[in-house]
C-alpha cells in the first residue's frame, strides 16, 4: 500500500501572464510522493511554492504538464470538477485556519459534508462524522464554541477535524503553524504526525527548517523549478 | 431505506431514513438552510435591507384596499339607489350648445316614459330647503323632496306607517306629507304623526305617512327628510323667478325596469319616445340615459386609472427596495469573498455559491414582503376603521405584493450573486 502513488506530475508548468512579460511559476517540475508520505515544501518567496500548492491542491490548473492524483488526472479538470476533487480529496489546513466566523466549531467541521455530491449525508450522519473528527484532534469538548472563543491551537485543530472529515486522500497544510506559538506549534506538530503514523498522505508549506525536519521529505523549489528532493 | 444511486457504500448509509441523490448541485435545502443563516447572522442589516421590499409591498397592499374600498363604497350608493333603474339626464334647460333652444326634460315627460312597455315606475325629484313648524317646534333647513307615486318602489323607500300619496293627490297636488323616520321622531316624539299637521314655509300639510329608517345613502339622508307631491313642490316651493326660467324642468327621471325586460330594448324605446315628442332625430336628443351600470363601470374607470397610478409609485418604491438588496448583497460579496473561499477550497462550485447568495437576496426580498403583507393588512384594516374611507383588502393585491418581492429579490440577487461564483478561490482564500 505504501508504495502506490498519490501524486504524480510530469513537466507540471504554470506561466502568468504580467502585462507585456511571462513570468514562469513553475518550470516544468516533475515529482511524485506515495501514499503515507510526509512531505515538506521549501523555498523562498517567488520561488513558485504557492502556485505548486494551489495547483497539487486543486485550486488552480497548471498551464501544461500533466497531474495525476490517486491515479486520476486532474489537470484537465474544469472548475466544477476541480471543486468536486477538492472535496472528495483535500483536506485543506491553512495558516490563517480559515473558519467561518460565527459558525460553531462542528458546524466548520462539517462544511465539507455539506457539499459532498456524492453519497450524500443526513444530517445526522454528518454531525456524527463531524463529532469523530473533533474527538480525533481532542475537540469534541468545544464542539459548539465559535472560533472566537476559541485559541489559535484549538482552531488550527478544528481546521484539521474539518481537513479530516472527508477522508481525503492527501492533506494540504501552509504554514500550519505560522500564526502560533512554539508550544501550541509543537502541539500542532504531533497532531500531524499522528496523522501521518496512522497512514495518512500529508504535504506541508514551511519555511522553517526545524519544522521541515521533522518530516521524512523535503522537497525545496526555487525560481520555479525543483532544487532539492530528498 | 435508502434511495442512494451509488451501491458501493450502502452498507454505510443504510441505517438512515433517505438520503436524496442530487447529481451536481448539492440539496436545495442545504442551499436554503446556507442562505437561511447568511439572512439571520446579521439581522439589524438584513431587517434594513428589507425596509424598502417591506414599506413597497405594505404600500402596494394598503393602496389597492383604499381604492377597492372606495370602488365598493360607489358602487354600494349607486345600487342604494334602487334596483334595476335608468337614469334619464337633460340638460336642465341652461342652452347647451344649441343656444337656448336645446329641448329640455320636463315633468311631463315622466308620463310618456312611464307609458312604454318594461317601465314598471318613474320617480322625478325636485329638493328644497325649507322651515318646518309642527307640534310647537320649528326646524329650520328640513329637505323637502318633491317626487311622484312611484317613489317608493323606485327608490326602495319602504313606509313603516300610514302610506305614501298616489297618482291622484299627485295630479292634485294634494298637501301631503311623509316624514323620514328620523323627523318624524324629532317632531312627534312617541306620538302618532298620522293625521297630524305640519306648515312648511306658509303651506299646511297634513301627515299621511312616516318612511322606514333607511339610513344615509350617497349624499342623502333619507330619513332626515320629508317628501311630498312633486306638483305641489313646483307650485308652492320654487321660487316664482326660478320657475319662470326653468319652467317645470327635471334634472333626472328615474325609471325602473321589469326584472324580465331586455334593458337595452327599454332604453332604445324611452330614447324613440323621447325624440318623438321633441320632435327630434334619436341622435339629437340632449339627454343621457344610463343603467346603474353604465355609472358604477364609469367610476370604475376613474378608480382604475387611479390604481394604475398606485400600481406604478409601488412598483418604484419595490424597484429601489430591489436596489437596495443588490447593493447590500454586493457588499456582502465583498464582505464575505473569504468565506466564498473556504466554502470554494472544501468543495463548493460557482453554483454553489450563486444559489446560496441567489436565495439569500430571495429570502430577504421575499421575508421583506411577507412582513409587508402583515403590516399592510393591519395598515389598511387600521386606515379602514379610522378613516371616512372603507378599505377592502383584495387577495390578489397580496399575491401581487409577494410575487413581486420574490421576482425582485430573484432579478436583483443575480448580479451579486454572480459576482460571488465568479471569485477566483485562491484570491478569495487571501482576501483579508
Amino acid at each position: 500500500m505504501s508504495n502506490q502513488a498519490i501524486i504524480q506530475t510530469t513537466d507540471l508548468t504554470k506561466i502568468y501572464q504580467m502585462g507585456p512579460t511571462t513570468v514562469k511559476a513553475l518550470d516544468g517540475v516533475d515529482i511524485e510522493i506515495k501514499q503515507g508520505e510526509f512531505v515538506a515544501v521549501m523555498g523562498p518567496s517567488g520561488s513558485g511554492k504557492s502556485t505548486f500548492m494551489n495547483i497539487i491542491g486543486c485550486l488552480d490548473r497548471p498551464t501544461s504538464g500533466g497531474y495525476l492524483l490517486d491515479n486520476e488526472n486532474v489537470g484537465e479538470l474544469n472548475k466544477v470538477q476541480l471543486a468536486e476533487i477538492r472535496n472528495r480529496q483535500i483536506g485543506f489546513i491553512f495558516q490563517s485556519f480559515n473558519l467561518l466566523p460565527r459558525t460553531s466549531a462542528l458546524q466548520n467541521v462539517v462544511l465539507p459534508l455539506v457539499y459532498k455530491r456524492k453519497e450524500q449525508l443526513t444530517p445526522t450522519q454528518r454531525t456524527e462524522k463531524a463529532m469523530h473528527a473533533l474527538e480525533s484532534v481532542g475537540l469534541a469538548d468545544r464542539a459548539d464554541h465559535v472560533p472566537n472563543e476559541l485559541s489559535g491551537g484549538q482552531r488550527q485543530r478544528v481546521a484539521i477535524a474539518r481537513a479530516l472529515v472527508n477522508d481525503p486522500v492527501l492533506i494540504m497544510a501552509d504554514e500550519p503553524t505560522g500564526n502560533l506559538d512554539s508550544q501550541t506549534s509543537l502541539e500542532i506538530m504531533t497532531l500531524l504526525h499522528n496523522l501521518h503514523d496512522r497512514g495518512r498522505t500529508l504535504v506541508m508549506v514551511t519555511h522553517e527548517p526545524e519544522i521541515a525536519d521533522e518530516t521524512e521529505r523535503i522537497i525545496t523549489l526555487r525560481d520555479g523549478k525543483l532544487v532539492q528532493n530528498s | 431505506m435508502t434511495t442512494v444511486i451509488d451501491s458501493q457504500k450502502q452498507a454505510q448509509t443504510a441505517n438512515d431514513e433517505l438520503v436524496i441523490q442530487f447529481d451536481g448541485i448539492i440539496n436545495p435545502i442545504e442551499i436554503f438552510r446556507i442562505a437561511w443563516e447568511g439572512v439571520v447572522r446579521n439581522k439589524v442589516r438584513s431587517f434594513l435591507t428589507m425596509l424598502g421590499v417591506i414599506i413597497g409591498v405594505a404600500a402596494v397592499i394598503v393602496m389597492i384596499s383604499i381604492s377597492a374600498g372606495t370602488e365598493a363604497q360607489i358602487a354600494a350608493q349607486i345600487q342604494g339607489l334602487g334596483s334595476n333603474l335608468v337614469f334619464i339626464q337633460g340638460s336642465f334647460g341652461r342652452g347647451g350648445q344649441g343656444g337656448g333652444n336645446q329641448p329640455s326634460l320636463i315633468y311631463d315627460d315622466t308620463a310618456v316614459i312611464a307609458d312604454i312597455n318594461g317601465v314598471v315606475g318613474t320617480a322625478v325629484e325636485q329638493a328644497t330647503s325649507q322651515t318646518v313648524q309642527a307640534n310647537g317646534q320649528t326646524l329650520t333647513e328640513v329637505s323637502i323632496l318633491g317626487t311622484t307615486d312611484d317613489f317608493p318602489s323606485v327608490r326602495q323607500v319602504e313606509v313603516a306607517n300610514g302610506r305614501f300619496f298616489n297618482a291622484t293627490e299627485l295630479e292634485r297636488e294634494a298637501k301631503v306629507a311623509v316624514l323620514g323616520s328620523a323627523i318624524a321622531t324629532e317632531l312627534f316624539g312617541e306620538d302618532d304623526p298620522i293625521g297630524q299637521t305640519l306648515i312648511i314655509g306658509t303651506t299646511q300639510l297634513t301627515v299621511i305617512g312616516v318612511a322606514a329608517e333607511k339610513g344615509v345613502v350617497g349624499n342623502t339622508d333619507f330619513d332626515s327628510q320629508i317628501y311630498t307631491t312633486i306638483t305641489l313642490l313646483f307650485d308652492k316651493f320654487v321660487p316664482t323667478r326660478f320657475r319662470q326660467l326653468v319652467g317645470n324642468n327635471v334634472r333626472l327621471i328615474y325609471a325602473q325596469i321589469d326584472e324580465g325586460s331586455d334593458m337595452d330594448g327599454v332604453i332604445q324605446q324611452i330614447e324613440l319616445k323621447l325624440a318623438s315628442t321633441k320632435d327630434l332625430a334619436v341622435e339629437e336628443l340632449p339627454f343621457v340615459i344610463q343603467t346603474q351600470q353604465d355609472i358604477i363601470d364609469t367610476q370604475g374607470a376613474t378608480t382604475e386609472a387611479f390604481r394604475n397610478l398606485l400600481a406604478w409609485v409601488a412598483g418604484v418604491s419595490l424597484l429601489v427596495g430591489g436596489i437596495g438588496i443588490m447593493n447590500i448583497m454586493l457588499v456582502s460579496v465583498t464582505e464575505r469573498t473569504r468565506e466564498i473561499g473556504i466554502r470554494q477550497s472544501v468543495g463548493a462550485t460557482p453554483t454553489d455559491i450563486r444559489l446560496q447568495f441567489l436565495m439569500e437576496a430571495f429570502l430577504l426580498s421575499v421575508t421583506g414582503g411577507i412582513i409587508g403583507i402583515i403590516l399592510g393588512v393591519i395598515g389598511a384594516i387600521l386606515f379602514g376603521n379610522n378613516a371616512d374611507t372603507p378599505t377592502v383588502i383584495v387577495p390578489s393585491s397580496i399575491l401581487l405584493a409577494f410575487g413581486s418581492a420574490a421576482a425582485v429579490g430573484i432579478f436583483f440577487g443575480f448580479f451579486p450573486a454572480n459576482q460571488a461564483a465568479q471569485l477566483d478561490p485562491i484570491d478569495a482564500l487571501r482576501h483579508e
